[in-house]
């Protein structure tokens, strides 16, 4: 079974600790928000990261979706706080 | 006829008035940009900015081609750098060339105010006394973008 690519940036990535980790796919249906919460089990800096969800934003393969989406075929799911460029 | 298209990002400094000269040298007659630069609140020295690179190079082309069919454009200019820059430094340019004034203004503005919330970046800033911090998004942005979708 083809696997799911998980990117960290900013905050995020500063309390889970690493940048990127790459998990089994967890199936088409599951939403992120279901993700985050098997997720959050996996070390207190990942519970850290995703306690707050409200400031939490989410691209499944490059493209803005919001936290209840399912995953779908997607290849890479990137978690991140509200950007701020410009 | 399609606009002539620069989008560069990358941790390099730009020189404005190069690309003002190039968006000039079109036969628009009207060039409107922005530069956004580091801005010293006092204690600061510096940011830090990270991006997300295959996601950036989506954002910034869905965003180049709205404006460029949005808008009658001669030439569109985007430049955004990532890296630690210091105070002072420039972050940002929106460079946009036109026939119509109004065109060239609005098109520059819907520019910045949609990477400002749709191309992925996180500022973090680095201060003289060595603390630091992510900074927030700004809900007033968010409005912003949101206006020219309304119009």
């Amino acid at each position: 079974m083809a696997g799911l690519a998980i990117l960290y940036f900013a905050w995020v990535r500063e309390r889970i600790g690493r940048d990127e980790q790459r998990i089994d796919h967890p199936g088409a249906e599951t939403t992120i928000a279901a993700l985050l919460d098997t997720l959050a089990a996996e070390s207190p800096g990942h519970a850290a990261a995703f306690a707050d969800r409200s400031r939490l934003r989410a691209a499944l393969d490059q493209r803005f979706v919001p936290l209840d989406t399912p995953i779908g075929e997607a290849r890479e799911l990137a978690l991140f706080p509200p950007v701020t460029g410009g | 006829m399609a606009p002539r298209l620069v989008v560069r990002v990358g941790p390099e400094d730009f020189d404005p008035a190069a690309e003002l000269a190039r968006l000039e040298a079109l036969p628009g007659g009207a060039v409107a940009s922005f530069t956004g630069l580091v801005r010293d609140d006092g204690g600061l020295e510096a940011l830090h900015l990270e991006h997300y690179p295959a996601m950036t190079e989506r954002q910034v082309g869905e965003i180049v081609a709205q404006a460029a069919g949005r808008w009658p454009l001669l030439g569109l200019t985007v430049i955004h750098r990532h890296g630690t820059l210091p105070v002072g430094a420039r972050i940002v340019f929106v460079g946009t060339a036109s026939s119509h004034r109004t065109a060239a203004l609005e098109a520059c503005a819907f520019l910045i105010d949609w990477l400002k919330v749709s191309a992925p970046f996180w500022k973090r800033t680095i201060r003289r006394d060595g603390s630091g911090a992510w900074v927030e998004a700004a809900a007033e942005d968010d409005e912003r973008a949101a206006g020219w979708t309304r119009e």
